[in-house]
C-alpha cells in the first residue's frame, strides 16, 4: 500500500519537473514571447491557443503588464510582439531606433463602447464631460440634461472587467493618466453586458455603457461628442473606424521590423478571418466589417 | 476460516464509516485552515480595521481601497429582510400543514414545499431579475428595482423550504397528550397552538430559523442578480447594495493569484465565515437551552 503511494508522489515529481524543464528551454526559435497590454491579453491568449493547439514544436508565451511594459520588452528585444491598447510615443520610437529595433504597426481590431439608455430617455446625445460628471456622480437627475424628472442609475461592470478599466480611464479621467476619478460608489456594479443591457431595457432611470456588439433596437444608444459643439456620433463600425467616435481604440500587435517567420504566421493567423472571428468572440470590434 | 473473513470484513466496514464520519470534520477544518492562512497574509499588509470599516471598495484602483462595511451591511440588510419575510410566512405554513389542514392538501402542500427547495438558485434569481425587478420599481416608485429589498423577496423563497420543511417536523413530534391535554381543559384550537404546541416545538423551531439563515446568508448567485451590486452604505431596504458574497463570486475569476486583491476576497470569506460561526454557535445555544428544560 505504502509502495504504490510513494510510486504515485514520485510520479507527481517527475511530471512536476518536466513541466518545468520545458519553460526553460523557450528561447530557440520556435517560440514566441508576447508582452504588453492587459485589455488584449485575453484576447491574444486565445489566438495564442488556436494557433499552437496541434503543433507541438511550437510554443508561444503569453504575458500581460500594460503596454508601457510591452514597448518596454519590445525595445530590449525580450519578446517577439508588442501588444498595445495605443499607439507607441514618439519617444518610445526614438529609442528603439537607436537601438536598431524597428517597431512595426499592425491593428488587430477595436475596443469601442455603446452608452444606452432606455427606450423612453429623451436624452439623445451627450458629450464626453456630461458623460463624466454622469459617472462620477455629480449630476444625478435627467432633468440636468434635458430629460425627465427622473434620478439617474448608473449601471457598471465589474470592477475587474476591461470593460470597466477601459470606461474609467477613457470617459471619468478623459485619458488622463495622473487623474483619480472613481465611478460614482453608486453605481451598480452589474455581473455581465446582458445584466446591463436588461435593466436598461425596462428601467428609464439607467444609464450604462456596453460593449458595441450588444446595442440593439430594444434601447436607445446615445451619440456621443467629444466636446461641446462638436458633431455627436454614434458607436458605429465606420465611426470607430473613422476615429469620430470617442470612446473607442485601437488594439496594435507590434514586432521588429517586417515579421518573418512564425511571427508573420501568427499575426497572419490574427488578422485572418478566423482569427477576426475570436476577436469578436471576446468582445472588440474586428478590423473588417462584419455581417 | 470464514470467521476470520467476516471479522475482517466487519472491521473494514467499521473503518469506512468512521472514515465517512470523520471526512466532514476534516473537510471543514482544512477549509479554514486555507481561509486563515490566505486572509491573514491579508492583513499583514493592509490594516483590519481599515478593512472593517472602511467605506469604499476600489480593489482595482490604484492604490486599491478595501473597505468592506458597505458590503457587511449589505449582506445584513439582504439577510434581515429575508427573515423578516421568511420567518412568519414560514412557521405559519408549518402550522397550518401539520396542524390545520386536512390530509388531502396536507400532502399537496407538503410536496410542493419539498419541490421549492429543488428549485436551483440561479433559476430563482432569473425569474427575480425578469419579473420581480420590474415590479418592485414600478410598485414603490423607486429609481430601480435592483435593490436590497428584491434580494430578501428572492432569498425568502430559498429560505421558506428549509424554515417550512424543518419546523413541520418539530411541531409534529410535539406529544399527542400535550395537545389533547389542554383541549380537555377547555382550550380553544388557536389557544392550543400558541400556548402549547408552539411552545413546544420552539427549540426545532429556532433550528430551523437558524438553518434558513444559513443559507440565506451564503446565497450567492441570485442576490448577485438582483441587488445591484453598490458598494454604497444602504439607507433603506429600498436602495442597491452589494453582498459579501457577490462581491467575491464577482471578483475572484479575474484577479491575480496570491496578489493583495485575491487575498482581500479571501479575508471577506474569513468574516463571512465567522458570522455564519457565530450564527450557528447562538442556534445551538438555543437549542440546548430548550433540551436542558
Amino acid at each position: 500500500m505504502k509502495n504504490k503511494y510513494f510510486l504515485i508522489f514520485l510520479l507527481l515529481i517527475f511530471i512536476f519537473v518536466s513541466c518545468q524543464r520545458r519553460k526553460e528551454t523557450t528561447n530557440s526559435s520556435d517560440s514566441i514571447q508576447i508582452k504588453g497590454s492587459d485589455t488584449i491579453v485575453n484576447l491574444v491568449q486565445v489566438w495564442a491557443e488556436k494557433f499552437v493547439d496541434g503543433k507541438n514544436e511550437i510554443s508561444i508565451g503569453v504575458t500581460g503588464g500594460g503596454s508601457g511594459t510591452g514597448f518596454a520588452a519590445l525595445i530590449n528585444k525580450t519578446c517577439d510582439i508588442a501588444m498595445s491598447s495605443r499607439k507607441i510615443e514618439v519617444e518610445e520610437t526614438n529609442l528603439a531606433m537607436d537601438g536598431a529595433v524597428f517597431p512595426f504597426e499592425f491593428v488587430v481590431g477595436y475596443d469601442g463602447l455603446a452608452v444606452l439608455v432606455n427606450k423612453n430617455n429623451p436624452v439623445e446625445e451627450l458629450t464626453m464631460a456630461q458623460l463624466r460628471d454622469i459617472f462620477t456622480g455629480k449630476i444625478t437627475n435627467w432633468k440636468e440634461l434635458g430629460g425627465d424628472d427622473l434620478k439617474i442609475v448608473i449601471l457598471s461592470r465589474e470592477s475587474n472587467s476591461g470593460t470597466h478599466m477601459f470606461f474609467k480611464e477613457q470617459v471619468l479621467r478623459l485619458g488622463n493618466v495622473n487623474a483619480k476619478d472613481e465611478f460614482s460608489p453608486r453605481s451598480l456594479l452589474m455581473p455581465s453586458s446582458t445584466a446591463i443591457f436588461d435593466e436598461i431595457e425596462q428601467n428609464p432611470h439607467t444609464i450604462g455603457y456596453v460593449g458595441m456588439g450588444f446595442a440593439s433596437d430594444l434601447v436607445k444608444t446615445i451619440k456621443v461628442a467629444q466636446t461641446k459643439g462638436q458633431e455627436s456620433v454614434l458607436p458605429t463600425v465606420d465611426n470607430v473606424l473613422s476615429w469620430k467616435y470617442p470612446i473607442s481604440r485601437p488594439l496594435y500587435l507590434y514586432t521588429d521590423g517586417d515579421p518573418k517567420g512564425l511571427v508573420k504566421d501568427f499575426i497572419d493567423y490574427a488578422l485572418s478571418d478566423k482569427g477576426q472571428k475570436i476577436v469578436e468572440e471576446t468582445f472588440f470590434v474586428p478590423i473588417k466589417k462584419g455581417k | 476460516m470464514s470467521n476470520d473473513l467476516r471479522k475482517f470484513k466487519d472491521k473494514f466496514i467499521e473503518k469506512i464509516i468512521f472514515f465517512c464520519g470523520i471526512l466532514s470534520i476534516i473537510f471543514v477544518i482544512l477549509i479554514f485552515s486555507f481561509l486563515f492562512k490566505e486572509g491573514i497574509a491579508f492583513f499583514k499588509d493592509f490594516s483590519p480595521i481599515k478593512f472593517i470599516v472602511g467605506q469604499f471598495w476600489y480593489p482595482a484602483s490604484k492604490p486599491p481601497q478595501f473597505g468592506i462595511l458597505s458590503l457587511i451591511i449589505g449582506s445584513i440588510f439582504v439577510t434581515a429582510g429575508a427573515c423578516i419575510i421568511a420567518v412568519p410566512i414560514g412557521i405559519a405554513s408549518a402550522l397550518f400543514i401539520s396542524e390545520v389542514a386536512p390530509k388531502g392538501i396536507r400532502d399537496i402542500l407538503k410536496s410542493i414545499v419539498e419541490l421549492m427547495a429543488a428549485i436551483p438558485s440561479v433559476v430563482i434569481g432569473f425569474i427575480g431579475m425578469v419579473s420581480l425587478v420590474p415590479l418592485v420599481r414600478s410598485i414603490f416608485g423607486i429609481p430601480t428595482g435592483l435593490t436590497a429589498f428584491s434580494g430578501s423577496i428572492v432569498l425568502a423563497f430559498m429560505a421558506m423550504p428549509t424554515i417550512v420543511t424543518i419546523s413541520e417536523d418539530a411541531i409534529r413530534s410535539v406529544p399527542w397528550q400535550y395537545k389533547e391535554g389542554a383541549l380537555a381543559l377547555g382550550a380553544t384550537k388557536w389557544q392550543t397552538i400558541r400556548r402549547i404546541v408552539l411552545k413546544a416545538a420552539m427549540p426545532g423551531i429556532i433550528a430551523a430559523i437558524m438553518l434558513g439563515i444559513g443559507r440565506v446568508i451564503g446565497e450567492t448567485m441570485a442576490v448577485m442578480m438582483v441587488t445591484g451590486n453598490a458598494a454604497q452604505i444602504p439607507h433603506t431596504i429600498f436602495e442597491p447594495v452589494r453582498t459579501m458574497t457577490a462581491t467575491i463570486a464577482a471578483e475572484m475569476g479575474e484577479t491575480v493569484k496570491g496578489g493583495l486583491h485575491y487575498r482581500a476576497l479571501f479575508a471577506i470569506g474569513l468574516v463571512l465565515f465567522s458570522i455564519t460561526f457565530l450564527v450557528n454557535f447562538i442556534a445551538d445555544l438555543f437549542l440546548g437551552r430548550g433540551k436542558k428544560k
